[in-house]
């Protein structure tokens, strides 16, 4: 049996055609892009090269605007801390509830620094209040910074507008666009934000390759200080193969922008269509009408998420929770909890994520494979009897819960 | 995702005893869907031999908490009431050959529901004394609420000493943040609001360290020596160890570790708070090195 992988918003599988690219960078173009000889200048091309298909995706005006970093979670350090750092007469980050750990375990740092930080609230599909976010907005803000699209629900932020509210008081704008890259299209050089994240492992490129784009004129102090590699604003020798790598695979997502948008969206609606009509007490989470074209967020009533996911990778089936028990934490995801999604369903939320390379043979697989493994487990369930949630009066009530 | 034995991976795929047992005569429900994990155990016992003749669960949870749970029913299965209530958590973690650290408190769990039917058939109130906090240290298992307690009941002020006493922050030290937060807390809660701080609080030792004025005869310092190691051997018995004097050279004091506590990775931190100890009750400073160290004689 072909195992099915549906946990594309974790990581996605290298193209080989980025592979490929990748290759001769690990034997005959092995030179450091900084020397003046032949192996160098090759390997320096070759960076440029891939730093313009990079700008296209990305819709930036210059290719200069490209940083290369290592991953996602170093372009949003980058990208906070130096807006502290270059404004020291600013002291206030907004950011929001539902971001990834990468932003908020480092929001809590700075809290603990001394800086102000204002998570924005989200309604129960995952939404902020724009009237809120404009009231925040004030002359000690350094940055505002907020996700394009949310990793577990897909749902999608307004950061184009908001970019343009915080433009408009002179304060910077960053977005991590992790989730949204490769997956919608972007024009940066028609927006107002001046800070985005990328990283590389979530559109078919290596791990261990990120980019920061950094709109010209915005100040920036760098994080990594050495060599004189992306102009000094972010020191170490280049990874010079997985830009590369990079570089083709956002040429890809380019081609595949379309099929993402149409394929992919359809093959997602029919996963969660087929799983809703089946099984009894479940609901998608987040904003259904806007979100990534490739994601669905079922929460499960009754039934904890580890549990699930143990028995669909049993039938070689990937997908991804946000129950307490993956994490090795004692609460639900936190993008759950902010929604206000009932404990009784956060624990059994399940996340689906696709890629042009997943086909309706699998997806009509999964929709016949997940309804009895979540009945199995309701089964064993002391909050389910006989087809149903345990009625009130003889409801399953612990003594010190 | 979590390394699983196969024994867990073998009760979560084919759970035993799972679902309602309609002749139960005692039921202990335990856990909460907030926690995302609850178990109901139902015992069918003999009113007159008290043997457990069948036990089934219900369980929502992850794999280790069905797999402990079905676990659990297996062990008790024929055992009297008070044999049954001398299952430890830990003896459900090594009938499935183990459990993460993360998944210790699935095994609390079922040893917690074994009490609450055990009262339950005997007509008893059971209330439940475990609380559990965010997990610290990954590598002993230890979570925030045991190390918050240990240090406002023992006033430790360091990692250290808190590595000493609960085992949290002695392994790979990626906790060690964690505890200092832990620490920095039950020190402003300490201060109280509107009080007057407190002098720094004393170590284990009633006394504070005494200056070194008055010269100790050997006699007088080896009964010391001797009176430190019978305070701290209850806490290694506890986990199965023990330490005695072997030697004192001059400022260098040789120990025996015996049981567990020989080859444990936690050596050094054992020894090294056995010499703060030291330290403290002698007020001269002192080593304390385990007896393979002591020189050969010639």
């Amino acid at each position: 049996m072909e195992p099915i992988y549906l946990d594309n918003n974790a990581t996605t599988r290298c193209e080989p055609a980025v592979v490929e690219a990748m290759l001769p960078f690990f034997t005959e173009h092995f030179g450091n892009a900084s020397s003046i000889h032949a192996f160098g200048s090759e390997v320096g091309k070759a960076l440029k090269k891939a730093r313009a298909q990079v700008q296209a995706l990305l819709g930036a005006e210059h290719d200069s605007e490209i940083i290369f970093t290592s991953c996602g979670t170093e372009s949003d350090s980058t990208a906070i801390l130096s807006a502290l750092k270059a404004q020291p007469e600013r002291n206030t980050v907004i950011t929001t509830t539902v971001e990834h750990p990468a932003i908020l375990t480092l929001c809590e740092w700075l809290e603990k620094e001394g800086y102000i930080v204002h998570k924005l609230k989200v309604d129960k599909k995952g939404r902020i209040d724009i009237d809120e976010y404009k009231s925040l907005l004030h002359d000690r803000v350094a940055i505002v910074s907020v996700m394009w699209a949310n990793n577990e629900t897909g749902t999608l932020f307004p950061v184009e507008e908001m970019a343009a509210l915080a433009a408009a008081k002179g304060i910077m704008f960053h977005t991590d666009a992790v989730q949204a890259v490769g997956k919608l299209p972007i024009d940066l050089k028609n927006t107002k934000i001046d800070m985005l994240s990328l990283s590389g492992h979530k559109l078919h490129a290596p791990k261990g390759i990120g980019v920061l784009y950094l709109r010209r004129g915005c100040r920036f102090r760098p994080l990594l200080r050495g060599g004189h590699q992306e102009r000094g604003r972010r020191a170490g020798t280049e990874n010079s193969a997985s830009i590369v790598g990079l570089g083709m695979a956002c040429e890809l997502a380019m081609l595949n922008m379309e099929k993402e948008n149409t394929e992919v969206r359809r093959l997602r609606d029919k996963l969660e269509k087929g799983i809703l009509s089946q099984v009894t007490h479940c609901f998608p989470t987040g904003d259904p009408g806007n979100r990534l074209p490739n994601t669905s967020n079922i929460a499960f009533e009754y039934v904890e998420g580890e549990a699930i996911l143990l028995l669909l990778n049993k039938m070689g089936i990937a997908c991804s929770s946000g129950s307490a028990c993956t994490s090795g934490s004692l609460e639900p995801s936190h993008v759950m909890r902010a929604m206000g999604i009932p404990y009784t369903a956060a624990h059994g939320t399940i996340r689906f994520s696709l890629s042009v390379h997943n086909t309706e043979a699998e997806i009509d697989r999964v929709i016949e494979a997940v309804p009895p493994i979540i009945a199995q487990l309701r089964k064993l369930s002391p909050y389910w009897r006989d087809g149903g949630p345990v009625s009130a009066e003889q409801a399953f009530a612990p003594t010190y819960a | 995702m979590w390394e699983y034995s196969d024994k867990v991976r073998e009760h979560f795929f084919n759970p035993r005893n799972s679902g309602p047992l309609e002749e139960a005569n005692g039921i202990g429900d335990v856990g909460s869907i907030q926690c995302g994990d609850a178990l109901r155990l139902m015992l069918k016992v003999n009113p007159e031999t008290e043997v457990i003749e069948d036990a089934h669960f219900q369980t929502f949870g992850c794999g280790s908490a069905i797999a402990s749970s079905s676990a659990l029913t297996e062990m008790i299965k024929g055992l009297t009431l008070d044999e049954a209530l001398k299952v430890s958590n830990q003896d459900i973690a090594d009938f499935l050959d183990g459990l993460p650290p993360e998944k210790m408190h699935c095994s609390v769990m079922g040893r917690e529901a074994l009490q609450a039917a055990v009262a339950n058939y005997r007509g008893e109130e059971w209330s439940d004394d475990h609380e559990e906090g965010a997990l610290i240290c990954k590598c002993f298992a230890i979570d925030a609420v045991m190390i918050e307690d240990v240090v406002t009941a023992n006033n430790l002020n360091t990692v250290e000493e808190v590595t000493f006493y609960t085992k949290a922050g002695g392994g790979c030290a990626a906790c060690h943040e964690g505890i200092e937060e832990i620490l920095a807390k039950v020190k402003a809660s300490r201060a109280g609001p509107g009080e007057v701080s407190p002098p720094p609080p004393c170590p284990a030792t009633p006394e504070a360290p005494k200056p070194p004025s008055k010269k100790l005869s050997i006699v007088e310092k080896i009964k010391i020596i001797e009176e430190v190691l019978e305070s701290v051997r209850p806490m290694l018995q506890r986990d199965h160890g023990d330490v005695e004097l072997a030697d004192v050279q001059g400022k260098k004091i040789y120990v025996h570790l015996k049981g567990a506590c020989s080859g444990c990775m936690m050596e050094a931190a054992t020894l090294g708070g056995i010499q703060q100890k030291m330290i403290e009750a002698l007020g001269e400073l002192v080593q304390v090195l385990p007896s393979s160290h002591m020189p050969v004689e010639a």
